[in-house]
């Protein structure tokens, strides 16, 4: 039975480009809370330097790196999935095959950039 | 052809901006944000960088100049406001019960421009340090 079907969530595998979406959801609003965090690296910034030190001890500890490697994760996978939809806003990239290609290219490119980052930081 | 009556002109449609009276502007300025934070995340990696690596003195110096403290004040507006834009797309999407709904909204907007305010509060205090020093 290949007949289409209506995306129940249970019954319907989604398709990649499906996942994805519910991704950039998922990582805008895990970035919204991101944004507090940056505002608290502004503040020790803007502190004392008790703050500082502590926030530098905990960006440079074990913790630390994990949480910056998913911090950039979810913040790339967002970048790469918002320039398909200013691509797809002028209409670019609407095809099936190309559909599929950008999907993993996407995820590619983000991963990718994440561990650049990460390197660098 | 369409028989009814048309009583109003399509300018008074277009000046209503439909039934969100809002028109385009919404998905306007997610994109116009958008795109500037294209730009922008380039910069707050390198911002993230200089603060992995400087001490407080040079880090605090570092960004109260002009360009880094304008670039950061650029990515907080921008990231913000971004941010509200789609918290509340996600709100009308999945909350339904109107009182609720309409508090959640408030919720981000205030939420949202509290936390740029106390972010931009902070940047000023930089300026005012680490420009000095």
């Amino acid at each position: 039975m290949n007949r289409p079907l209506s995306p129940h969530l249970q019954i319907y595998r989604l398709p990649l480009t499906a996942w994805l979406s519910i991704t950039h959801r998922i990582t805008g609003v895990v970035l919204s809370f991101g944004l507090l965090v940056l505002v608290g690296m502004v503040l020790a910034i803007a502190g004392a330097g008790e703050g500082y030190g502590a926030l530098q001890a905990f960006l440079h500890g074990f913790w630390g790196r994990v949480w910056l490697f998913l911090w950039l994760l979810a913040l790339f996978s967002h970048f790469c999935h918002g320039i398909r939809h200013l691509l797809w806003d002028v209409i670019l990239g609407f095809e099936r095959e190309r559909l599929s290609r950008h999907s993993l290219l996407e995820l590619l490119a983000a991963l990718g950039l994440t561990c650049l980052a990460w390197l660098w930081i | 052809m369409d028989l009814k009556p048309a009583f109003r002109t399509p300018l008074a449609r277009a000046l209503g901006l439909g039934s969100a009276h809002s028109g385009s502007g919404h998905w306007w300025r997610q994109r116009l944000t958008a795109i500037a934070l294209v730009l922008l995340t380039g910069w707050l990696i390198w911002f993230l960088a200089q603060l992995s690596r400087l001490p407080h003195g040079e880090m605090l110096a570092w960004l109260a100049r002009p360009w880094q403290a304008g670039l950061l004040l650029a990515y907080l507006v921008t990231a913000g406001y971004h941010a509200a834009l789609g918290l509340q797309v996600v709100i009308e999407d999945y909350v339904h019960h109107p009182v609720r709904k309409l508090t959640a909204l408030i919720g981000v907007r205030l939420g949202m421009g509290g936390v740029v305010l106390v972010g931009v509060t902070g940047l000023i205090r930089i300026i005012a340090t680490g420009g000095a020093g």
